[in-house]
């Protein structure tokens, strides 16, 4: 369960955001809408505990942000929480499995080979299990940054704008593979966008 | 993929600036390396033939010539000295043992040297094959000549004037080779030794003169006369007497100031533009990783791992550079040896050498404050910030 009360957050005193509250709970999706400048990636960051609000609380699955120290929602975050960026971060020097096994032992889980390889060919990357992710096309990095979200069977996923520098096609294959894995893994699925054709896939939207 | 792998794998995918930084900081380490290695042989060189010789007396000149040309048989002698006037020496109580030396004359570059049986003696050495010399212009040959020139027993040869091929031939008085030396590792190997009476024979005309010698070894019985006794001979003789431990010490002194120091000073300055360059390769991979890092600090990497990951990197550096240099240094004294007929050079011990121990934790040193600012940047990777930069 993601339960959160109404947030309140300013960078100074003339930026300042509120932001609605949230109650999730597992395998269950949620769109939040809203254009540039209204906090959206401010707000995937709060309830990512990257940032500390001004006011209000969030809490995932009875803990609390606010009783956890900064290394400890650190240690917190890796196990449970996963992002989605728009644009899909890995490290080059490794190739693309080796990306997800490394995602696996920095959050605490158990080194699985066999999972990954699986995850992969689920999201049709199966041959480029050994390629350099910086030889892949934009929409397969897309799908190989899902990868790296859902591999470590976090509890709340946190997509920041996946959509927006894709085509419409493209755009549907990540929505769909991100709540089918969302799904599989029994996470919560959180995905802020201005991207409107996403409207019309969620059941719960909110507005920003 | 552990955060050791991690950095190893960081490693090898610039493979340019690695090698940069791995070529300078083995280049450093190996001269060092290098300098250490020939300052430690030469030292125990000196060490090996200078034996028990507390003084060398010789005619009047340079004392660290004399000691060069009597004792390691590198100089030209400094000129003549009666042989009476060592006699006299010799009846002092402090002495224990005088050796006689003639020389000036060579064979194919290897020098003769007339001597008695106690300068075989001095140097431990063993006849191989044959016997000493018994007779005149009879002649026990150094193990490296053998071998070289492949002299056997009974083979006969001229002495040349001088040290260097081609001098004049002394062709009316022919050597007989009677006996082989066993390898000493000392300057022995490379002599050819006969009694002073026969090298007298070769350059004396008239048989009325005195005979003369080039120089005498002495050997004392209490060390309280290495301060007495040059002293005294230099003072109230026309004879110089020099002792070869004080000159050998001033002369590794004066190549410890004036080429030692110097190049070592040209090997600290590679190590620490080693240094840069791997400051400058972590800094720009830094620049471009640090989404890497803010990704992995996502992901559940603490502070901590980052800061383990660049050290990880620069501990492979400068760790595997001093490895390399140390490898550089022996590789080239081996090539070195390929294409040389020196026995020093070709058996040179290629052992670690205790001097060099301290490489490595400098180089060390050096990697890890190369890697400060990288490191204070890797721990303060801004996750926030540098997510909402993209």
């Amino acid at each position: 369960m993601l339960k959160t009360t109404p947030i309140s957050f300013s960078y100074d005193n003339i930026n300042s955001f509120i932001f609605p509250e949230i109650s999730l709970s597992d395998a269950e999706d949620l769109l939040i809408l809203g254009k540039s400048g209204v906090g959206k990636t401010t707000f995937i960051q709060i309830l990512a505990g990257l940032l500390k609000p001004d006011k209000g609380s969030i809490s995932l699955n009875g803990v609390k942000y606010a009783d956890l120290s900064m290394k400890k929602m650190d240690e917190f975050r890796g196990k449970n929480i996963s992002l989605v960026f728009q644009k899909p971060y890995f490290i080059n020097s490794i190739n693309l499995i080796e990306n997800l096994l490394t995602t696996l032992k920095l959050s605490g889980n158990e080194v699985d080979n066999k999972k990954c390889g699986y995850l992969l060919e689920q999201i049709g990357l199966s041959d480029k299990s050994y390629s350099k992710t910086y030889e892949l096309s934009e929409g397969e990095k897309q799908r190989a940054s899902i990868a790296m979200a859902v591999c470590k069977n976090p509890d709340l996923i946190l997509a920041d704008e996946p959509t927006a520098s894709l085509d419409d096609e493209n755009c549907d294959i990540i929505i769909n593979l991100l709540k089918e894995q969302a799904k599989n893994s029994n996470s919560k699925l959180i995905i802020i966008t201005h991207d409107q054709r996403l409207k019309s896939q969620f059941k719960n939207t909110i507005n920003l | 993929m552990t955060i050791f792998k991690l950095s190893w794998r960081n490693i090898v995918v610039s493979p340019l600036n690695t090698i940069l930084s791995l070529l300078l900081m083995s280049l450093g380490v190996g001269i060092i390396s290098l300098l250490i290695l020939l300052n430690n042989e030469m030292k125990q060189q000196v060490k090996n033939n200078l034996k028990e010789i507390d003084m060398v007396v010789g005619a009047k000149g340079s004392p660290l010539q004399l000691i060069l040309s009597s004792v390691y048989h590198i100089d030209n002698p400094t000129g003549n000295i009666p042989l009476s006037s060592i006699d006299k020496l010799k009846k002092n109580r402090l002495v224990d043992l005088v050796i006689p030396l003639s020389y000036g004359d060579s064979y194919e570059g290897f020098r003769i040297v007339g001597s008695t049986h106690d300068y075989i003696d001095l140097y431990n050495a063993e006849i191989k094959e044959g016997r000493s010399w018994e007779g005149g212009f009879e002649v026990v040959i150094g193990s490296e000549i053998a071998r070289i020139h492949n002299l056997q027993i009974g083979d006969n040869f001229y002495g040349s004037h001088g040290f260097k091929k081609g001098g004049h031939v002394h062709n009316n008085y022919a050597y007989t080779v009677v006996g082989i030396l066993n390898f000493s590792g000392s300057v022995i190997d490379n002599l050819i030794l006969t009694d002073y009476q026969s090298v007298w024979n070769v350059h004396n005309k008239d048989a009325h003169s005195e005979m003369e010698i080039t120089a005498a070894l002495f050997k004392f019985k209490n060390p309280s006369a290495l301060i007495k006794l040059p002293r005294q001979v230099n003072e109230t003789t026309n004879l110089q007497a020099a002792v070869p431990v004080f000159e050998m010490n001033r002369l590794i002194k004066l190549l410890g100031k004036n080429i030692i120091n110097p190049i070592q000073f040209i090997a600290v300055v590679i190590m620490i533009v080693s240094g840069l360059s791997i400051f400058i390769s972590l800094y720009n991979s830094l620049k471009r990783r640090r989404y890497e890092l803010a990704l992995m600090r996502v992901h559940g990497a603490s502070r901590w791992q980052l800061v383990m990951l660049i050290q990880f990197e620069t501990l492979f550096l400068s760790v595997l550079g001093a490895f390399f240099g140390l490898l550089l240094s022996r590789l080239s004294i081996y090539i070195y040896s390929l294409g040389s007929d020196n026995h020093i050079i070709n058996n040179f011990p290629l052992t670690f050498v205790a001097e060099e121990f301290w490489l490595f934790p400098s180089a060390l040193l050096i990697g890890v404050f190369a890697a400060i600012i990288p490191t204070l940047q890797a721990y303060r990777t801004n996750i926030p910030k540098l997510l909402t930069d993209a």
